[in-house]
């Protein structure tokens, strides 16, 4: 079964192909099942690989399969291949699992919109593409993937396209994207110089040997990686693209700027956890970088009224704890939040989809209230995807974040401060979502309070599938009892090396007792709930004092709501010498210099044939003359030579 | 006794006097005639060689002339007659179309 591991990605680039291709006559109907059908093929045979990975012994389960040499030159050979082993067999289960979820799901949300065929065909190429990241056995193949990855993004962001954000929107995801791309490709080089080849087994297997332990060169490959990943991943300082992705529908939101694509990074990092291993600067700044923008934007979500955009800087958020996790050696850690929060942030994403369905497409929350009677399955789900991410025992997200905090906490006390402030705010800020939706006065237009209605089972289904695995999913990941991690005994292996450089180096910190971590686990949830109460104190309890809040401080609200005027800082900064250059470029280089050299050839040549055109007389004795004066011109010089 | 240098100026004389016809002439049958009385020239010369130096393929080249000769004048008359009726003249220089 692990021989067919190409079938993964295969099945999405069909359904992409069908309907692409030939979709034009299928009714909407076929068309989403084919979409779902293709990913859900993928997610059958992922999960039976991931069984019979699980009947090898655990020091073994790393299968590579070579499927095709792609480019074959001189030193360079790298083959479509594939790499089985516990990371890409959860990355790809994730992927085709919510992923198919997601699909069920926009067949009845997208239901009646204009390009729906597009749509699917869109989704399928992204799931491909995806697939093809997480499974690759390179990292030019691994690329190939980022930036199809990336490419489905700009397509799905701008899928409004007739509108104007909806088109910039794309763009900036695209141009922003590039930038880490830039990065994560200088990145690949490096590593091609330093040990001829793109294969992980390989890289990785010699790259003790062949670099020295927190040596420039292994810290400059990881710093331009996770400069990759900082694009993709939405981190300070390219995280600008993530909010303004909201444009697109809904389910995109869901599948890509949340569940999948953007844990990429995450995802890169921790496959290269042996060259970050290695680097223990980069190690810091990943795990900085990480801890800062998990409350840089958990700052900005608390100020938020589009539900969207409160989704979208908690996934920044999110995001940014996993790369603290990856940061501080955490790795397994790191992948586990990235599972948990899959689950519950497409269901978030989802349950918000569910509420704008309903609002007749209202995203302010500052319009909503009261829903939950109107709107029961999607307020139930939202509120358990809610209790998820803040981190309530025993909901997914309370054991993965709970395990990043602890690790932190073994570092540095900072790491863990970072993560529990933000922690604290992010349960504000969710709750305080959902008692601005569905509690509270009601506060809904008048017009469209009459058309509010529950979702249609095909999207109320996705939604409590997503709620239950919100509920159970953490729990492959229980911690304190011996042997009981059964998610971290299972992808351990693949970070035994990375883990053996780290704890080569450090002093053996010893491990602490079972007490400390009662302890820490009490704090977490104690956070959760202090999150939870302020946010039931003002918005239920006292609906006046937000307000009040803000007067207290004008200043600082006015700089967190609009964002810390990060993107008109960027505009200032880069965006605007760019396209004052670039219209310099235009007006002075391209229309002068270069047009003026394509003219100035046309002019000459024009010229010349308007001396040249007198010679055309139009009259067949002139031509015949000149025949007969060449003719005794040849003659006589052959003659009289 | 005619020798080779007689037929060769006759041809020379018979070829220039075509030539100066084709140059001088505005009239397209009158062209058409000396191109014939030019092609006609070479032929003789043709012959000439032929039988000078005692070998067939001039004799042959001289039948393929001809028949190039005779389409020639098929399609240049009808050239003419299809001019004619669309201009009303085969005057030359009246046609002088195909230049900017």
């Amino acid at each position: 079964m692990i021989e067919l591991v190409w079938l993964i990605p295969i099945f999405p680039l069909i359904g992409f192909l069908i309907n692409g291709l030939l979709g034009r006559r299928f009714s909407e109907k076929t068309i989403g099942w084919i979409g779902a059908g293709a990913v859900g093929a993928s997610f059958v045979v992922a999960v039976s690989i991931f069984f019979e990975l699980l009947k090898l012994a655990p020091g073994s389960r790393s299968v590579q399969k070579i499927m095709y040499s792609w480019i074959w030159s001189g030193d360079l050979n790298v083959p479509i291949g594939f790499l089985v082993d516990p990371l890409s067999v959860i990355m790809i289960m994730v992927v085709s699992g919510v992923g198919c979820i997601i699909h069920i799901y926009s067949i009845g949300y997208m239901h009646g919109e204009i390009g729906f065929r597009r749509y699917f065909s869109y989704l399928n190429l992204f799931v491909f593409n995806m697939l093809i990241l997480v499974s690759a056995n390179n990292f030019l193949l691994m690329f190939v993937g980022w930036e199809g990855v990336g490419l489905c993004s700009y397509l799905l962001i701008g899928y409004y396209y007739e509108k104007k954000s909806a088109s910039d929107a794309g763009k900036k995801a695209f141009v922003v994207n590039r930038i880490g791309d830039f990065g994560f490709l200088l990145g690949m080089f490096l590593i091609f110089t330093v040990f001829g080849t793109f294969s992980y087994v390989d890289v990785f297997s010699v790259a003790p040997e062949k670099l020295t332990q927190g040596g420039v060169l292994v810290t400059l490959i990881t710093l331009l990686l996770f400069v990759g990943a900082t694009g993709k991943s939405a981190q300070i300082p390219l995280y600008t693209w993530l909010p303004d992705a909201m444009e697109g529908p809904t389910p995109v939101s869901a599948l890509i700027h949340a569940a999948t694509m953007v844990t990429a990074g995450v995802y890169m990092v921790a496959r290269c956890s042996v060259l970050f291993a290695m680097a223990p600067t980069s190690m810091t700044v990943v795990a900085v970088i990480g801890g800062a923008t998990a409350l840089f934007a958990a700052t900005i979500g608390m100020t938020q009224f589009d539900i969207k955009r409160v989704l979208a800087y908690s996934t920044i958020s999110q995001l940014g704890y996993m790369f603290m996790a990856c940061g501080v050696g955490a790795f397994a850690s790191g992948i586990f939040h990235l599972m948990t929060h899959a689950f519950f942030k497409a269901l978030l994403f989802m349950a918000a989809g569910s509420v704008m369905h309903a609002m007749s497409g209202e995203l302010d929350m500052r319009k909503m209230g009261d829903l939950r009677k109107k709107l029961p399955y999607t307020h139930w789900t939202y509120l358990f995807g809610t209790l998820a991410i803040a981190g309530i025992f025993p909901f997914a997200g309370f054991f993965s974040k709970d395990e990043i905090l602890f690790y932190s906490l073994q570092k540095h006390l900072g790491f863990w401060i970072l993560g529990a402030v933000a922690a604290i705010m992010t349960s504000f800020y969710m709750f305080r979502s959902v008692f601005m939706t569905f509690y509270g006065k009601s506060r809904v237009e008048h017009d469209v309070a009459h058309h509010l209605h529950e979702s249609p089972p095909l999207m109320t289904v996705p939604l409590m599938i997503l709620a239950f695995l919100s509920l159970v999913g953490g729990l492959v990941g229980i911690p304190i009892i011996q042997g009981g991690h059964v998610f971290g005994d299972f992808i351990g292996p693949v970070f035994a090396p990375a883990k053996a450089i780290i704890d080569h180096g450090a002093h053996h910190a010893e491990h602490p007792s079972v007490a400390v971590e009662v302890i820490l686990m009490a704090i977490s949830v104690g956070i959760a709930i202090f999150g939870l109460l302020v946010a039931r104190f003002m918005y239920i309890t006292s609906p006046e004092s937000p307000d009040r809040v803000i007067e207290r401080m004008p200043g600082l609200h006015k700089l967190v709501y609009n964002k810390y005027w990060i993107d008109e800082l960027y505009d200032l900064l880069f965006v605007n010498s760019i396209v004052e250059f670039s219209r310099l470029l235009w007006k002075k280089f391209d229309e002068t210099v270069i047009d003026g050299a394509v003219n100035g050839v046309a002019t000459v040549v024009q010229a010349f044939g308007s001396v040249l055109r007198l010679l055309q007389t139009g009259f067949v004795k002139d031509y015949a003359l000149s025949i007969l004066v060449g003719a005794i011109v040849v003659i006589s010089y052959l003659v009289l030579r | 006794m005619v020798t080779l240098e007689h037929y060769l100026v006759l041809s020379a004389l018979l070829f220039s006097l075509g030539m100066v016809g084709v140059m001088f002439r505005r009239n397209l049958i009158v062209i058409l005639m000396s191109l014939e009385l030019m092609l006609n020239a070479v032929n003789l010369s043709f012959v000439a060689f032929s039988r000078y130096l005692g070998s067939i393929e001039g004799q042959i080249f001289v039948l393929f002339v001809m028949v190039v000769a005779a389409a020639e004048v098929a399609v240049g008359l009808a050239i003419a007659v299809a001019v004619f009726r669309q201009r009303g003249t085969i005057n030359v220089n009246d046609i002088s179309l195909l230049k900017w």
